[in-house]
């Protein structure tokens, strides 16, 4: 009973501001126990680092398996077999979605952070992440224009139930590397891949994230998309409450560091930093939301949403093994390419996946 | 029912926002009416309402026999 009356506090019209400031809450908790700075999430990092130690990339500085990403996955598997959500589908033009997956993550890669550690950043006193910020905006209001313009990927349709276990079944595979570490996956010794906090700590923080926003369809883009697009404020509330709630964890024990300069795991090329969010921004709009909200998605049995998933494992890999990957150095000798090609892509996919609906 | 005014909207399998921009495209310039807008997820139903609700309409929903939902709109 006590079940359903939070369940129906979560699901009212109020619910985002719960789960957006409990997220925004453990976020920064995460940090403060060993994830990188103005890093309890950030979903684009986390699958960067899983790439790593899977050795699709090899850079020795961002190779862990992290707990949260499976916990997004699991948490929301769980929570929608529980309320009677889960359902096998998909076939909404997957290769696109895979392809939107490979250049939001190269997107992100030259920002350094998806969307949910952009807020972070700027929680965070991360100034450079504001740049983020406007250019995710930007990103969502291009893809805004091609929504109004009739874009759609078409129609996904019901699948096989084999089909919706996958991403649950390779979130658990990821675990057992984590906990087992066989030779063959990798874990960096210095760098952000080396800084985690505890895994059990971590994984559990995925699980309780993965129910929340499994629960109030919490989403980063779909906030902005929405609140411009329909006047719509319900996701937004999500968003405030986590900037706000991660701003005055950070302050309370003293991680909040305003200012440009020596910020962690983050670049001050502003362009770029802009730039890189603008194609992460539009890449999401066309696959209907944040790579969060894709993890979330996928744990529902969304298997358009698990290849978007695996576009980004594999943008990351192209990230890291051909040089486009931003560091605190500043970008990567191919990210001003990679985010170029990636906006023309994107840009014809929304020119031209305008159907009769 | 006034079935002249009777429209039905197949949003099935549609990716957000798409779901409630064909709702809004269906009541936009219907001052009355009865609209039907089939959808396949608790997300694409929950949006279709809160979206409908809040333009004055009144809402119901029914689960579908092949899975998904009709979310039945009346004004």
């Amino acid at each position: 009973m006590k079940l359903k009356k939070l369940d129906d506090l979560l699901t009212s019209r109020q619910g985002p501001w719960i789960s957006g400031g409990v997220i925004g809450l453990v976020a920064v908790m995460l940090a403060y126990l060993g994830n990188p700075g103005n890093m309890g999430f950030c979903v684009a990092c986390f699958t960067r680092d899983i790439a790593g130690a899977l050795k699709f990339h090899t850079a020795p500085v961002v190779q862990y398996i992290r707990p949260e990403i499976t916990g997004f996955i699991l948490g929301s598997f769980l929570s929608a077999f529980l309320f009677k959500e889960y359902s096998p589908r998909g076939g909404s033009s997957p290769l696109v979605r895979f392809g939107l997956g490979v250049f939001a993550m190269l997107g992100a890669s030259v920002f350094l952070g998806c969307p949910w550690r952009a807020y972070l950043r700027v929680a965070g006193g991360d100034w450079n992440a504001l740049y983020g910020v406007a250019g995710l905006v930007v990103g969502v209001l291009i893809g805004i224009m091609f929504l109004v313009k009739g874009f759609s990927l078409g129609a996904a349709h019901k699948n096989p139930k084999i089909a919706g276990i996958i991403m649950p079944v390779i979130a658990l595979a990821l675990l057992a590397f984590l906990f087992l570490k066989p030779s063959f996956i990798a874990f960096s010794e210095k760098g952000p891949g080396s800084q985690h906090a505890p895994a059990l700590i971590a994984l559990a923080v995925g699980l309780l994230v993965g129910w929340l926003a499994q629960r109030t369809r919490f989403c980063t883009v779909g906030a902005i998309r929405d609140l411009f697009l329909m006047r719509d404020f319900y996701l937004f509330k999500g968003i405030l409450a986590f900037i706000i709630v991660a701003f005055g964890a950070n302050y309370a024990l003293g991680l909040f560091k305003p200012g440009f300069e020596a910020q962690p795991v983050a670049h001050s090329d502003q362009l770029w930093n802009f730039m890189g969010m603008v194609l992460s921004g539009l890449a999401f709009t066309l696959a209907g939301g944040c790579p969060g909200r894709q993890l979330i998605m996928a744990g529902e049995g969304d298997a358009d949403s698990g290849v978007f998933i695996l576009g980004m494992l594999t943008g990351a890999a192209i990230a890291h093994n051909f040089g486009a990957a931003s560091s605190g150095a500043g970008i990567g000798p191919l990210g001003v390419h990679v985010t170029i090609i990636g906006l023309v892509f994107c840009l014809c996919v929304g020119f031209f996946s305008r159907q009769k609906i | 029912m006034d079935n002249e005014n009777k429209i039905i909207v197949d949003a099935s399998g549609l990716s957000c926002p798409q779901p409630v921009m064909l709702t809004k495209k269906a009541l936009d310039g219907l001052s009355a009416g009865h609209v039907e807008v089939l959808v396949d997820t608790a997300t694409s139903r929950n949006n279709v309402t809160r979206f409908a609700e809040n333009k004055g309409w009144q809402v119901s929903s029914q689960e579908r026999e092949d899975g998904g939902f009709k979310v039945i709109l009346n004004k």
